[in-house]
This record gives C-alpha cells, structure tokens and sequence, in this order.
C-alpha cells in the first residue's frame, strides 16, 4: 500500500508539472460554465429543479469529456516509461506491476475527481445561484461525480493497456484517439443507425439495452438519465434508457474499470523491458 | 558460506544472435567482479537476466539464494541501469525519496544520499537541468538505498570525471567491505583492474577468462618487451649480438621475449657491459592482455 501510494505521489507531481491538473480542470470548469449559461435560461419545465437540468446536461458532456481527458492522461503511462528508458530501473525495486499501475491510477483519479468536482460544481453554483429550489438537485449532482470517476477510471485502464501494447507514445496515442472515437463517438452513431433501420423491433427491446451496457460510456449515460428521472428530457439513445433497471447500469459502472485494469495490468506483464 | 550470485551454464539468444553461450560464474558476498567485453559482448544482457529484468533459455540462475527477479530478490539487488534515466520534471531529491520509498525506506534520507554522490547542491534543481555525469550520480545515489546484498552496475563510471571515479571506487569498496556483492561492467582496463577482485571477460557471449589480473597476465603468457639503448656507435655489435631485434625509431632496439626467457635475456644483454647506455623491461599492457582473451566477432 506504501508502495502504491509512493508511486502515486510521484505521478501526481509529475502530472502536476506537466501543467496536467490545470488543463484538466480548466476544461471541465470551462465546459461545465458554458453549459450552465446556456441551459440558465427559463425552462419552465414543472416539477423539475434547475440543477436536475444542468445535471442533465452535463451527463452528454461528460459522456465526451471524461474519457478524454482519462485517455490523454494515461497513454502515456507505460509508453512513455519506455520511451524515457525509466521502466527497466523501476521494475528492479520490489513492487509489481499491478502496484505500479495502482499507483498511477490512484494519481490520474484524483486529478480526474477534482476536475470533475471543481467542473460540475461551479456549474452547479451558477445553478443553485439563479435558482434556489435547484438545492433539491444535489443528490444527482454527487452521482454524477462519483460515476464520472468510475468512468474515467475505465478510461484510464483502457489507456495503460493501450500503453503496454503500442510501447512507443506516439502508437499509443493513435490508439486512445482510435478507442475514444470508436467508444464514444461512433458506437452510438451505429446504434442509431441501427434503431433508424430496425424500428420499434426487437433490436430495440432486446439487442439495444445489452448493447447500451456492453458499452462504459453508454452505461454510465443511461445510469445518470434513469436515477434522475431525467429520460425524457434527454431524448435519442437516452430515450432508450427507461427500459434499463438501474442495478444493470450501475453494474456495468463498477464492473468495467475492473475489467480494464486487468487488461491494462495483463497487457503490462508482456512488456519486457 | 553460499555465494550471492550463482550463474550455471546460462545460455540466451535473441532470435538469431546468441548473446550468452554457456556462461557460468560465482559471486561470493564481499567482492568485487568486473565483466569485461567489446561492444555488444553481452554485459548488459547477462546483467538484465541476474535482474530478472529479460528471461533466458537455459541454464540457473540463484540471486541471494533466491529466483531472479523474484520480488524477494529485488528487495535484495540495487542495480545502475547502462543509460540512467529519471523523470526530467522531478528534482534529484524527489526522485530519490519515491526511489527510498519503493524500498520502503525513509524518504527523508534523500537529501544525505545525494551528498554521498556529491550532489546535495544541485538536490533541489530538476532532473532535466542536470549533466549527464549528474544524472549517473542519481542513478549511483540510488544504488545505496538500504543495504543491498547484490550491487548490478552497468557501466558505472560513464560520463564520470577522473576524480568522481576515484570516489565512486571508494564508495564500492566500502559497500564491499559490508558485505555487498559487487558485480560491474566497464570499458576502462585501467580503473577496474586495481579496484575488483576479479576479471571476467566475455567475448561473443562466451566467458574466455576469469580471474585476477595476475592470473590473466600468467595465462596469456604474452611475450615481455625489452628495450634496449645502445652506447653511440656500438648499434651495430648489438644487432650482431641479437639478430632478432628490431630497431625502433629514435635509435632504440625493441627485443620480445616469453616470461620464462626473460632472466636468461637479461643477462645476455648485461653481459655486454658498455654497449648498453639503458635497458627498459615492458610487460604486455593491460590492453594487450584484454585483447588476447576478448575477439572482436560477436557483433
Ligand atoms: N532486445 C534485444 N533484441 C535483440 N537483440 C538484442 C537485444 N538486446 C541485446 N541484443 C543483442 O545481444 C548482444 C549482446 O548485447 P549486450 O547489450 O548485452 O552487449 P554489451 O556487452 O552490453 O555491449 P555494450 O558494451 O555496447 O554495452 C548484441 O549482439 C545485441 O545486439
Ligand atoms: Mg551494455
């Protein structure tokens, strides 16, 4: 665990160096303002707080934002070791490997929770500011940050597992690009396609829900759409949510950080130095 | 007492290049052993295998009793890597504390590290600003965390000044005389041969000798030089005396003889009374015996 936490220590200072939780959390606080400027004219939606609404609106952003920021800050993470001729000298001290990308990931998360706190707070202040009912809304305001964290925590396993394969930054960086379109952007384009080309069918019924939640960043989507109650408001693949219980979605949140930083810890163990 | 590094018949190739062919050797706690070799002769790799950093194909290999790179071992063996390179955002006492840390060490004994390498000044400064002898300094400064059983130096003195080697040498004998195992590469003949116990030299991936440098010198048995200054005019009488000689340039004749044959030589010449102005016995440099065991086709 002291291992773990000095690796961790080290990663944040360099993190911090690198200008990293500055970038970080400029852009999500920049995001989260526009979006709430935007979203601070009337709605005059009954029975919905302003805050619920920002939340809402900040669930589609993040969707986007999360998972970037996670990959650009963990591709980095075994290819550049390699690239700097460090991870020789680091693998002979006695921690392993899994301790080593523990550490790293425990940094990148608390980068990642302050960025995310610091975003989704002031919007939620601009919120609570013009409206004070919009209080009622912070339960929401809360999941929406623990699970942007789990997300990112997906994020960025799936980074150091790119990482270990590619070996060299630049590969790796093409391959987070790669994945951060292919997850993010163009898997819920195909699902609409497919939704526009089957219907109402039982694609929609069956196929659709365990494709929402095959996918981190769809779950975690249609998990902060169906705890706020927020479906209708969302529309689109949103819209398909309401047939998802919600244990399902928060499942495929805790599972899937799991699932990467054993791929992430797998993909690490082939590297020889 | 068992030794702390046991290597048997270890053999490892890459793909079509074998890079070590059989090599066994021993390491008792205590002492020095410099590996010797030309570029690409398989130092850093046999290094890497004894730090369970690469696998190898056949052969054993015990670390303090214990399997190479094993986590029980690491916690054993410090090891200075052939390029030492560290995080240019991190200062030298940062990258020491996590370095301590890793070993669960205090960190707080960075700063006092980083003095024993003679860098507590620039401790504070960030690693990128460093020199590339400042840098190997780091890496030296690491090596002395706790107490390790097994010191791995790959090319410890690259890129250090005459006098911060003297002092590096201190540092190792002083290791040594605690009972740290010591086993290092080098190019430099010269520095290592007064300050190891013992010469390994590897050639093409095979260990061709092993041993102290006198043992070397009476293996190789390479001829001793005699140079000889005759008095003016007497040249020719001494090229009559010994056809063999060869005359070198400023009017001195150079005569090579075996080890055995070299009292019986000298009397000759003695025995020539004033012909002889001055007589310079020259035995095989260490360049010479490095040459003899180590060929150049492992590339
Ligand atoms: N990862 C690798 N893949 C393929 N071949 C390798 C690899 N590492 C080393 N070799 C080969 O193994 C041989 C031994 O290399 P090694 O680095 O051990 O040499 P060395 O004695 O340390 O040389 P130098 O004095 O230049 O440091 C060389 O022929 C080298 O090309
Ligand atoms: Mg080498």
């Amino acid at each position: 665990m002291k291992r773990i936490l000095a690796i961790a220590i080290s990663e944040f200072r360099i993190a911090f160096r690198n200008r990293w939780v500055s970038i970080a959390t400029g852009m999500m606080v920049l995001f989260a303002l526009v979006l709430a400027a935007a979203g601070a004219a009337p709605t005059g939606d009954v029975g919905v707080d302003r805050l619920s609404v920002t939340v809402a609106s900040l669930t589609s952003l993040a969707v986007y934002l999360v998972p970037l920021l996670a990959l650009l800050m963990s591709f980095d993470g075994v290819a550049g070791e390699v690239e700097r001729g460090t991870l020789p000298l680091l693998l002979t001290y006695p921690v392993s490997r899994l301790h080593i990308l523990l550490g790293k990931l425990l940094a990148h998360l608390v980068i990642l929770s302050l960025a995310v706190t610091l975003g989704y707070g002031s919007a939620a202040l601009v919120a609570i500011w013009s409206d004070a009912e919009a209080i009622r809304g912070l339960g929401s305001l809360l999941r929406l940050i623990w699970s942007s964290v789990l997300l990112g925590a997906t994020f960025l396993g799936a980074g150091y597992a790119l990482s270990a394969l590619a070996r060299r930054p630049s590969g790796a960086a093409g391959f987070a690009i790669a994945l951060w379109l292919v997850a993010v952007v163009l898997y819920d384009l195909a699902l609409l396609a497919l939704i526009v080309s089957y219907g109402g069918g039982a694609f929609t019924t069956q196929a659709l829900p365990v494709a929402l939640l095959a996918n981190p960043a769809d779950a975690f989507r249609v998990f902060n759409l169906s705890a706020a109650e927020a479906v209708a408001a969302a529309g689109g693949i949103g819209g398909a949510a309401g047939a998802i219980p919600l244990w399902q979605s928060a499942a495929s949140l805790f599972v899937w950080p799991l699932a990467a930083i054993a791929l992430a810890v797998t993909a690490f163990r082939k590297v020889t130095p | 007492m068992t030794p702390t590094l046991t290597i048997s018949r270890l053999t490892k190739r890459f793909g079509e290049v074998k890079a070590l062919k059989a090599v066994s050797l021993t390491l008792e706690a205590g002492r020095r052993a410099a590996l010797l070799g030309h570029n690409g002769a398989g130092k850093s790799t046999l290094m890497k295998i004894v730090l369970g950093l690469i696998p190898y194909d056949s052969g054993d290999v015990t670390v303090c009793g214990m399997a190479p790179g094993s986590s029980a071992a690491r916690a054993q063996v410090a090891y200075l890597p052939e390029n030492a390179a560290f995080h240019p955002a991190l200062t030298g006492e940062e990258q020491l504390r996590h370095y301590l840390a890793l070993r669960g060490e205090n960190p707080k004994q960075a700063m006092a590290l980083l003095a024993r390498v003679g860098l507590e000044k620039a401790g504070h400064r960030r690693i990128g600003t460093y020199s590339k002898g400042m840098r190997q300094r780091v890496g030296l400064a690491q090596t002395l965390i706790g107490r390790p059983g097994l010191l791995v130096l790959d090319e410890p003195t690259s890129g250090l000044d005459p006098v911060s080697r003297r002092d590096f040498y201190d540092l190792l004998d002083g290791l040594a005389a605690e009972g740290t195992a010591i086993l290092l590469s080098s190019h430099v003949l010269t520095e290592v041969e007064a300050r190891t116990d013992r010469i390994l030299i590897l050639s093409g991936g095979e260990l061709v000798a092993e041993g102290t440098l006198a043992d070397l010198r009476a293996r190789a048995a390479l001829p001793v030089s005699l140079l000889v200054r005759p008095t003016s005019n007497r040249t020719p009488s001494l090229t009559a005396a010994f056809p063999q000689a060869v005359a070198s340039g400023d009017g001195l004749l150079r005569l090579s003889c075996a080890q055995a044959q070299k009292l019986p030589l000298l009397a000759r010449i003695a025995a020539l009374g004033g012909d002889v102005a001055d007589l310079d016995v020259i035995p095989p440099s260490l360049e010479d015996i490095y040459s003899h065991f180590s060929r150049r086709d492992g590339q």
